[in-house]
């Protein structure tokens, strides 16, 4: 057993780490957050071509290394707040296309990930806001040799820059059994993406109507009816890839708000020196640590494709979820009056933190599955 | 990254499981049935698990120990909670006193102590805390005066598990006075079987006496029984602590681990698992007990490359002992009014005892400090 990243690795994070800090100032999180797009199409170029859009898709598909990797990369990217799809495009579609697209549909759009050239996301959940298969009613109906979709998807995210969308859709009965998915390139009549207004700036979220879309019957994913377990396991990599974003983030409020206890000088000594901020700050490593842990295990029991991969990715999110809040909050406390500004940086991660508390189940939700398969 | 076993780990693993099958005893016990039959029990228990091999690990062989590596230990103790098995009874000894004999004593002294502390032979006790020295240890008062081939002691020491019926004590005493308190100190090794010795046991919160005071009056301790170096005591003793809190702290997320499959168990027996509030209460217990463990598999390979135990092992005794107290208030809680009459499962028993964890072997506080200032390079608050 091994219980850390491999040195090459380590010289993928640091690599990743230099390239975001040149690229991804916060001054151009704050630039790209109050943008249209929220993303910056030549960042994401030489993010391509560092080889980050390849992380975990298959060789034969034009990828190279692991899901291991991508963890890494996406750690860095939530230390650095990177507004855009990476996330949506990396931790959602691609392992979508890899559990349930044909063979067709993984050279073509995974190819064009790889190569940088695509972005994709995934388009499950509904005005409901489950993330379960219950959650699941937009409506695919047979139509002649295609299918044609009614229904809307709420909460989508970077859609609207998105080239593919993998869609969940009910195709008979209800809950497991009659989901499918449809890989949707671009933006066929019918279909209306609308941006939301929402509190983390630095993601985009949308909502997205079917309007009797129809496509062809080469957009169906793999065979109809029985793709959950196929999306329940991208939805697996997608939280462990999540978390990872999320541990990134809740070390770098850790860091920030330790360095500003040593720094910051009241009643004529650092702020660390009492207590009642170093436990604070304490408290705040031991959840940074223990997420830091479930995640990477859960991370690698993705990658291994553990039989426990369900268990650890559940038992990540439900950690992760809760305290990367907690820090992203206490981080605001300790910094004061000017945590609370809008000129700095805390409430941009305290933003980020709930967004992605509340993104592929929160912990309520995954502490249930963890009960679930507690038997209890 | 690699959780998968060898081929030569996956034997081990199998060997472990089989023998704890067919050799674990039926009976857990627990304290809450009386003491002497629960110690006698856990050193039967022990002794058995030593004639496996099963027993100091990681410890070298002409120590009689195993001389595995930590992963031997791992899956061991994985092995331990898939079985529910009982802890050996010599916790002080195999957590901190093996493992400080190792790092300082001598030739002379590993042949003598380590092979009767891995068969529960032998149990030892901590000699830390004082009455006037809690967790400012430094400020001990236990004078240990220098009589040429030997010491005299004096003093006393307080909440000490498993005096009553420990064979060696690991004694922090002061031998000079300096300026600065954590010089001057000598860490002993005192057999209890010394004239001027004394144990009275402490009563707790629980009606248990398991921890006890000692009282030395003119104690001979012979100088082959220093440890390290007179006057050095604070490194023995700093040793002592690291391993406390970081070899320990892998024991602590296998018990934590055990306890939350326990109280799962417990609430299905109360039929109260279906109840969402405790559902809720019992997975996210199981989730901390396997970060507490997950976080320990992090030190270990930390410690492989660097061979100590470093301060992170601190996170894991603070995160057991919070997670242990609310998951035996959960127990009793979901038991309603009966939680508090009988102690059938002894979990009463652990409600009261838990409350204890947050102050032994470094107090939640100090552990929060040790965390701020070592880990997180926060200014020293002292």
């Amino acid at each position: 057993m091994e219980f850390a990243f491999s040195e090459e690795q380590e010289m993928l994070r640091r690599s990743a780490r230099d390239f975001l800090a040149k690229e991804c100032t916060p001054k151009v999180v704050r630039r790209l957050m109050e943008s249209e797009d929220g993303y910056d199409a030549g960042m994401w170029k030489r993010m391509s071509e560092l080889g980050w859009t390849a992380l975990g898709i298959p060789e034969q598909y034009g990828g190279v290394g692991t899901f291991l990797d991508l963890v890494v990369v996406l750690e860095e990217a939530g230390r650095a707040l990177l507004p855009g799809p990476l996330f949506a495009t990396m931790g959602l579609a691609v392992p979508a296309l890899i559990e349930a697209g044909t063979d067709s549909q993984k050279k073509h759009v995974l190819g064009a990930i790889a190569s940088g050239d695509a972005r994709a996301t995934l388009a499950l959940t509904e005005p409901s806001g489950r993330w379960d298969a219950d959650g699941i009613k937009l409506v695919a109906h047979q139509a002649g040799d295609g299918w044609r979709l009614d229904g809307v998807k709420a909460f989508v995210p970077e859609a609207a820059r998105a080239d593919y969308m993998v869609v969940a859709a009910r195709t008979r009965s209800e809950g497991e059994d009659g989901v499918s998915l449809f890989l949707v390139k671009g933006r066929p009549k019918g279909m209306a993406v609308a941006q939301l207004d929402s509190l983390d700036m630095t993601r985009r979220w949308s909502e997205v109507r079917f309007d009797g879309v129809e496509l062809d019957g080469n957009a169906l994913m793999g065979a109809a009816h029985t793709a959950w377990p196929q999306l329940k396991r991208a939805l697996e990599w997608g939280a462990a890839a999540l978390c990872a974003e999320m541990v990134g983030g809740a070390q770098k409020v850790l860091e920030a708000s330790a360095d500003y206890a040593k720094t910051r000088q009241q009643f004529g000594k650092p702020i660390g020196i009492y207590q009642a901020v170093s436990h604070r700050l304490a408290d705040m490593l031991v959840l940074s640590e223990s997420g830091r842990s479930a995640t990477y295990y859960a991370a690698w029991t993705v990658d291994a494709d553990a039989p426990d991969r369900s268990l650890a990715s559940s038992m990540a999110k439900a950690y992760v979820s809760d305290a990367y809040r907690k820090i992203a909050g206490d981080g605001i406390q300790v910094h004061g009056g000017i945590g609370f500004t809008w000129e700095h940086d805390m409430h941009l991660y305290f933003k980020r933190a709930k967004s992605s508390e509340v993104t592929l189940g929160d912990a309520t939700y995954h502490r249930e599955l963890v009960a679930q398969a507690l038997d209890l | 990254m690699d959780f998968e076993l060898s081929d030569g780990e996956k034997e081990f693993r199998d060997e472990v499981r089989a023998w704890l099958k067919a050799n674990q005893p039926r009976d857990r016990g627990s304290m809450a049935e009386g003491q002497k039959k629960f110690i006698e029990g856990r050193r039967a228990w022990q002794k058995k698990l030593f004639d496996a091999g099963y027993v100091g690990i990681t410890w070298p062989k002409e120590y009689g120990g195993r001389g595995a590596g930590f992963m031997e230990q791992l899956i061991f103790n994985d092995e331990m909670i898939l079985a529910h098995a009982p802890e050996p009874i010599n916790v002080i000894g195999l957590g901190m006193g093996g493992p400080v004999v190792i790092a300082h004593g001598t030739e002379e002294q590993k042949q003598r102590y380590l092979r009767p502390l891995l068969a529960g032979d032998e149990i030892w006790c901590q000699g830390f805390s004082e009455p006037n020295a809690g967790s400012d240890l430094s400020g001990l008062q236990t004078r240990a005066e220098d009589k040429g081939d030997h010491y005299v002691v004096n003093g006393q020491k307080v909440w000490t598990t498993l005096a009553q019926v420990a064979k060696w004590c690991m004694l922090v005493t002061r031998e000079r006075k300096e300026p600065n308190p954590r010089d001057g100190l000598t860490y002993l090794l005192v057999d209890m079987e010394s004239p001027g010795v004394e144990v009275r046991p402490l009563v707790q919160i629980t009606g248990d006496a398991e921890f006890n005071e000692i009282f030395f009056k003119d104690v001979v301790v012979p100088k082959s029984q220093i440890l390290g170096q007179a006057g050095n005591g604070w490194a023995v003793a700093i040793t002592t602590l690291l391993h406390e809190r970081g070899t320990l702290g892998m024991a602590l997320a296998t018990r934590a681990q055990i306890t939350a499959a326990e109280l799962a168990e417990h609430a299905r027996k109360l039929g109260r698992s279906s109840d969402p509030l405790v559902r809720q209460k019992i997975a996210q217990y199981t989730i901390e007990a396997r970060a507490l463990q997950l976080n320990g598999y992090r030190a270990v390979t930390a410690m492989k490359r660097n061979g100590i135990p470093g301060p992170e092992g601190s996170i894991l005794k603070l995160m057991w002992s919070e997670l242990n107290q609310r998951m035996a208030e959960t127990a009793v809680d979901i038991a309603g009014p009966a939680g508090q009459v009988g102690d059938g499962d002894g979990w009463r028993y652990q409600f009261l005892r838990s409350r204890a964890n947050t102050i032994e072997a470094g107090t939640s506080e100090v552990l929060r400090n040790i965390l701020a200032e070592r880990v997180l390079g926060l200014p020293r608050s002292r």
